[in-house]
């Protein structure tokens, strides 16, 4: 209902009856609840333009992220706060390059790193579970066993490891990430599909004829779409929390390339020498974006979870 | 046209196997109405799953399902994905399972002629129409586009019972399709699929553990108990007189409007258990009728009327 009215008015009936005629479709009626939750909104908005700022910064940058200030070098302390005039709105960092274009270039890599090896690692482990869940048997016993040594890779030796020998880019990274997070909501799609299978309508599909792959992909992963939205949405802060505590401990994204991890731990470095704006933003930029995903994330929980169903 | 001869069905299990089955023989012709009555665990359900090709991976089975020629326990996967849904209906218990909840009712059932007529867009949608009709959904035109939850009960059934027709087959199998109804509705769902066996002469093959249901729609009646059938007859025989004695307990169970007073009286004891292979009538514990000899020796149904499996003479029973 749009508007709060007398029960017994006219427009009031009308509004029943619209809101009755429409037929809802699981996800319009998500959508309704995730909008009517405020902080879910705003953090959405935020994020929205934190990625307007990583994909649209450079534009208004006069300082590539590589380019040394050489006016500046040797006297960060004093010349290279923020400002306006001299085109550093973030100052600079220790080396002299431009803050707000390393900020920008972080946000992008951060951001591109989270989401794309969120997403890639959560279809797989989907995946997976899906194939587990659904078979059993011999199947899910080699599943669950890839599962369970994976959980007991200490990942930043791996990440060292694998970096020392492929080398440290972006795509590196992404793949690196993917590799230790491929179990991710293995276990929980497992699980649900172990119920599903034994629906009624899985055995209505089955007795019409469909592949195995058809059942599973038309049939039962639709039935759990939320969750698997739900976990992604767990996952790819993670992810971003990931990269920049490797970036930070320095196995991450090489130089002069940077991320939000990178760029917080060059900043902690030089806090006491009195440059904190080289801390401050970096940091401020990773704190939104992991608040703004936690509460888009308790939204959607919210807004998918089908027990809040009317 | 469907003819099982001598089906059993065991499971393996952690503790060694369960006899759901045992030895079961029934036919159903053309255009005739049979019932499998049991209660739960007499393995009904199970023989419906089997004739289907739908039995757990942990099943064996044995003897012959013969469906218009092909022996539909033994015919390749392929084989029997062209004679189930297209020559085999079924109509399943809950229709709150056995309809998708994230998909509407026109792509559901459109999915069904697609897979096998490859039937699409406004010809699939004439045909879920016809149906939808035929099932009796008011305003079906404008209810294509709904979700399952979106229905009542009743109608949901009414739902599952199109898409069991879709495909005009000659036998229905109809697993308990009233039990998660109310009574009224199941009032209903009875007279449509009565009018629907007349209008479309398919034969239904309906599993329940409710005389009630059975009494005024199936011709014939089976009687199972512990994977065994114990009496076969025209469901008014059975109601008229039952010739065993688990069928004469079952009756006693039941509430009789013109007797209002009369006393229910239930059959003692548990349900058998399956363990083990049978060697005596499963009944045998639990019959007030008894003796020595029904401990240790297995009746066979006899093959001319009545058609019962039990030591005992019809006449020397209470």
């Amino acid at each position: 209902m749009k508007t709060k009215k007398i029960m017994n008015s006219p427009e009031f009936a009308e509004a029943v009856a619209e809101d009755m005629l429409e037929s809802r479709s699981f996800w319009a009626d998500a959508r309704k609840r995730f909008f009517k939750n405020r902080m879910a909104v705003v953090s959405m908005s935020l994020l929205f333009c934190l990625a307007l700022f990583a994909i649209f910064g450079h534009q208004f940058s006069k300082w590539t992220y590589e380019e040394i200030d050489w006016s500046i070098l040797g006297k960060v302390k004093t010349h290279g706060q923020p400002s306006i005039e001299n085109g550093h709105y973030f100052g600079v960092d220790e080396l002299g390059r431009d803050l707000y274009a390393r900020v920008v270039q972080g946000s992008r890599v951060s951001l591109l790193v989270g989401f794309v090896s969120g997403i890639l690692a959560v279809m797989i482990g989907a995946s997976m579970g899906a194939i587990a869940g659904y078979y059993g048997g011999r199947i899910d016993q080699v599943i669950m066993g890839a599962y369970n040594i994976t959980l007991s890779i200490p990942y930043i030796i791996f990440f060292v490891v694998w970096q020392a020998f492929f080398g440290r880019s972006l795509e590196q990274m992404i793949m690196v990430l993917v590799i230790v997070n491929w179990t991710a909501g293995l276990l929980i799609v497992r699980g649900q599909v172990q119920t599903l299978k034994n629906r009624e309508f899985v055995d209505a599909a089955r007795m019409l004829g469909l592949s195995d792959f058809k059942i599973i992909f038309k049939h039962i992963l639709p039935n759990m779409l939320w969750v698997i939205t739900i976990y992604m949405s767990i996952v790819i802060p993670e992810m971003i929390m990931m990269e920049s505590l490797v970036s930070f401990l320095g196995v991450g994204i090489q130089e002069p390339n940077t991320s939000w991890g990178a760029l917080i731990s060059e900043g902690a470095k030089t806090m006491t020498f009195g440059t904190i704006w080289q801390l401050a933003f970096p940091a401020a930029c990773f704190v939104i974006a992991q608040v703004s995903l936690y509460y888009i994330g308790d939204g959607l929980r919210d807004a998918l979870d089908p027990k809040e169903r009317a | 046209m469907l003819s099982v001869q001598d089906l059993s069905i065991r499971f393996r299990t952690g503790e060694g196997h369960v006899h759901a089955v045992n030895n079961v023989s029934f036919d159903i012709a053309a255009g005739q109405k049979l019932a499998l009555v049991g209660e739960s665990g007499s393995g009904k359900s199970q023989i419906a799953l089997s004739i289907l090709g739908l039995l757990a991976n942990n099943a064996e089975t044995s003897g012959r399902i013969d469906f218009n020629g092909a022996d539909l326990l033994s015919i390749p996967l392929r084989q029997l994905n062209k004679i189930r849904a297209k020559e085999i209906g079924i109509i399943f218990q809950d229709p709150m399972t056995s309809l998708n909840p994230y998909m509407t009712v026109e792509r559901q059932l459109g999915e069904v002629l697609e897979l096998h007529e490859g039937l699409r867009g406004s010809a699939a949608r004439a045909r879920v129409l016809e149906v939808m009709d035929a099932v009796q959904i008011p305003d079906a035109k404008n209810r294509l586009k709904s979700y399952p939850h979106e229905f009542s009960g009743g109608m949901r059934q009414r739902i599952v019972i199109a898409m069991a027709l879709l495909l005009r087959p000659k036998l229905i199998l109809a697993d308990e399709p009233t039990t998660a109804l109310d009574v009224t509705v199941q009032a209903q769902i009875m007279r449509l699929l009565d009018d629907i066996q007349q209008e479309y002469k398919t034969s239904i093959l309906l599993i329940t553990h409710d005389l009630g249901v059975v009494a005024g729609f199936c011709d014939e009646t089976l009687v199972l108990y512990g994977g065994r059938v114990m009496e076969r007859a025209a469901t008014k025989d059975i109601f008229a007189l039952p010739t065993h004695p688990y069928t004469r307990g079952l009756m006693r169970a039941v509430p009789n409007i013109h007797e209002p007073h009369a006393k229910l009286t239930a059959i003692p004891g548990q349900p058998p258990n399956q363990t083990q292979p049978l060697t005596a009538c499963p009944f045998a514990a639990r019959c007030q009728d008894a003796v020595m000899d029904c401990h240790s020796s297995l009746p066979d149904l006899t093959q001319s009327a009545p058609m019962r499996a039990c030591l005992r003479p019809l006449e020397e029973l209470t």
